[in-house]
């Protein structure tokens, strides 16, 4: 559950400061499957990197599960990204000296837990996205839709509240690209909330919701017709 | 823990994805320990060989030796102790068990069928082999009969029969020293080299003949060595000694000993202080290199922190905090320069022994337990502090701005 009040991000750049985010109100609750789309500059990644505690806000509030996160430190928020936050990114942002069990356990050593019981949810992730017979291959060795699902696999090992993407398909063809999605329609079916970060209309087509950012508002929030089939 | 683990792990695999470099930069903390350890490995081999040859002595033996202050022997004045401080020894003062004058017999040279050598010439008493700890390895000692009847015998070392080329088995030779003859009885056994001179080059003669042969002389070199009848004692019957030999002297209070009241090992202690000393500044000066080697270490951490910019956000995304971040670059610095102390104290050690095997003479290299364990732990932490830097820079790194980093 994301609950954004008032919210206001200024960063300054040089003399001058520029209004990133002014004045978002935004509420997305338990299984919800959303679209954050926008021109680039619109400040949707800003806003992605306060959805995932990676930011601040300069103004207003946000409460995820219903903790107010504006106010934490550094560290906390780490610790929220810990546990609240999966993420997928669009050039996957795997560890490449880590083989691919190794890459999906990483989370889990932040949170303390001892190396069998990391290796055991790993695995785990990892067989649920499709590569159980991958775990000792190294991210050069996988095809860009296999590195994707690795990194869909490391956001869901510490089961967060938010699945957040940022552009998961920019770098896919567009068959791997629709895999990825109906890996997310099939996670979204089972309960996980996703928010994905989209320029692409056919991506943003696949979730139930689509919030439009602009000039650091939102524009337009609406759900979307439901889809006649998945492919 | 479980996180100070993996983090452990993930430095280790870091060093070892990168080998060479890793290699590189650790050589300056490599060749900063190698000589450190090379350095401590000679002069403690030396100074354990030296301590060895005292080693022998009773802890229960105390010499009586001449002191000259700084100050009289630059004005020319030497003191000596006089026949009179043996006797003091022997019948005046209490708790005194064997006491034995070893007293250098000027002489102007020994010689045996015309050829002629300079070897120390000793006269003392049969208890000298007590206390000293020394034995003839053929042959006998001066016996007590030998000074009651100022009988002309001699022992000698092994380096004065070789010098005088006396044959081997010289017992029943007959050697001169100055106008006198003496018949040979015995051999020393062999002491080797100390500090390059031979320990060996000695014609030892019976106390009273030596006497003798000084001729006038009331005051000559000489020392007393005195073992103490109960080795609980030892220490009161030094002051006791020093008393007497104060008196003895008629040294008015306040006045300076004219002599030096000295334990076996206080020769020993006095050398390890010397070897300390020598230790300590070699390891300072040679300190100053593995510094060097951590400006190295610092310099390609800060090079490594850029590079794995993007590894740094990834992290931070899934959730490292600073500390993480912090104590795994703590741990690859740390862990880069112990590596570089432990092959630096191998590469070290095996330099001390080549050496000390290439020079003659020169006894094995040692290297104590603790110059290992202070080098590997100096290095370590040389890395971790020169780690300090490039670590905390790592964890400032801002999660946004590393994952954007190209």
């Amino acid at each position: 559950m994301i609950r954004l009040t008032g919210i206001v991000k200024r960063y300054q750049m040089g003399e001058e400061v520029v209004m990133a985010l002014n004045g978002v109100d935004l509420f997305v609750d338990r299984n919800e499957y959303v679209a954050l789309i926008g021109p680039s500059g619109s400040g949707k990644s800003t806003l992605m990197n306060l959805i995932g505690c990676l930011d601040t806000p300069s103004e207003g509030r946000y409460e995820l599960n219903g903790r107010d996160t504006s106010q934490l430190s550094d560290d906390e928020l780490a610790q929220v990204r810990n546990k609240e936050i999966g993420f997928v990114f669009q050039s996957f942002h795997l560890l490449p000296r880590l083989t691919v069990l190794e890459n999906v356990m990483q989370p889990l050593v932040y949170r303390g837990l001892p190396r069998a019981e990391r290796k055991a949810l790993a695995t785990r992730a990892l067989e649920q996205v499709g590569l159980g017979s991958r775990l000792g291959h190294r991210p050069n060795q996988l095809s860009g839709g296999q590195r994707q699902r690795v990194a869909v696999a490391r956001a869901l090992v510490g089961r967060p509240s938010i699945l957040l993407a940022d552009e998961p398909t920019g770098n896919l063809d567009s068959k791997t690209s629709a895999e990825i999605m109906a890996l997310f329609d099939e996670l979204h079916s089972a309960g996980q909330t996703v928010v994905v970060v989209t320029h692409e209309p056919d991506i943003a087509a696949h979730c139930r919701r689509t919030i439009r950012v602009s000039d650091g508002k939102i524009v337009e929030d609406y759900a979307n017709p439901p889809r006649a089939q998945v492919a | 823990m479980q996180a100070f683990l993996e983090a452990f792990r993930a430095a280790l695999a870091s060093l070892m994805a990168h080998r060479m470099r890793s290699f590189l930069t650790t050589l300056g903390i490599l060749i900063g320990t190698a000589s450190v350890i090379a350095v401590v490995s000679l002069v403690q081999g030396f100074s354990r060989s030296i301590s060895d040859q005292f080693a022998d002595l009773g802890s229960n033996t105390l010499t009586l030796q001449p002191y000259t202050s700084f100050a009289d022997a630059s004005l020319g004045k030497e003191n000596r102790l006089s026949f009179d401080d043996v006797d003091l020894l022997r019948y005046r003062v209490s708790g005194v068990g064997d006491v034995v004058p070893i007293m250098a017999v000027p002489a102007s040279g020994v010689g045996y069928r015309g050829r002629t050598a300079v070897p120390q010439v000793l006269a003392t008493s049969a208890d000298f082999t007590v206390v000293r700890g020394l034995y003839p390895q053929s042959g006998r000692f001066i016996v007590d009969s030998d000074d009651k009847s100022r009988r002309r015998v001699a022992v000698v070392g092994t380096k004065a029969i070789e010098d005088l080329e006396l044959p081997e088995d010289p017992i029943g030779e007959y050697i001169r020293i100055g106008s006198d003859w003496f018949k040979v009885v015995g051999v020393m056994e062999k002491r080797g080299e100390l500090l390059g001179f031979s320990q060996d080059n000695l014609v030892i003669l019976p106390f009273e003949v030596g006497r003798a042969m000084t001729g006038n002389e009331v005051r000559p070199r000489m020392s007393v060595s005195f073992t103490a009848e109960d080795i609980e004692d030892v220490e009161a019957l030094r002051e006791r000694v020093k008393r007497a030999v104060r008196i003895a002297h008629k040294l008015k209070p306040g006045q300076e000993d004219d002599f030096r009241v000295e334990a076996a090992d206080s020769f020993v202690k006095q050398f390890e202080q010397i070897t300390g000393t020598a230790t300590a500044v070699v390891g300072g000066v040679v300190g100053i290199s593995l510094l060097v080697g951590g400006i190295g270490i610092m310099n390609i951490m800060l090079v490594s922190v850029t590079e794995r910019t993007r590894e740094i956000g990834i992290l931070k995304a899934l959730g490292a905090t600073r500390r993480d971040i912090l104590v795994q670059f703590l741990l690859e610095a740390g862990l880069l320069a112990l590596l570089g102390g432990l092959i630096g104290i191998a590469l070290g050690y095996g330099a001390g022994l080549a050496v000390a095997s290439a020079i003659p003479n020169f006894p094995p290299a040692q290297v104590p337990l603790w110059v290992v364990l202070a080098a590997a732990g100096f290095s370590a932490l040389v890395g971790v502090v020169f780690g300090i830097m490039p670590a905390s820079k790592a964890a400032a790194l801002d999660p946004i701005e590393a994952l954007r980093y190209e």
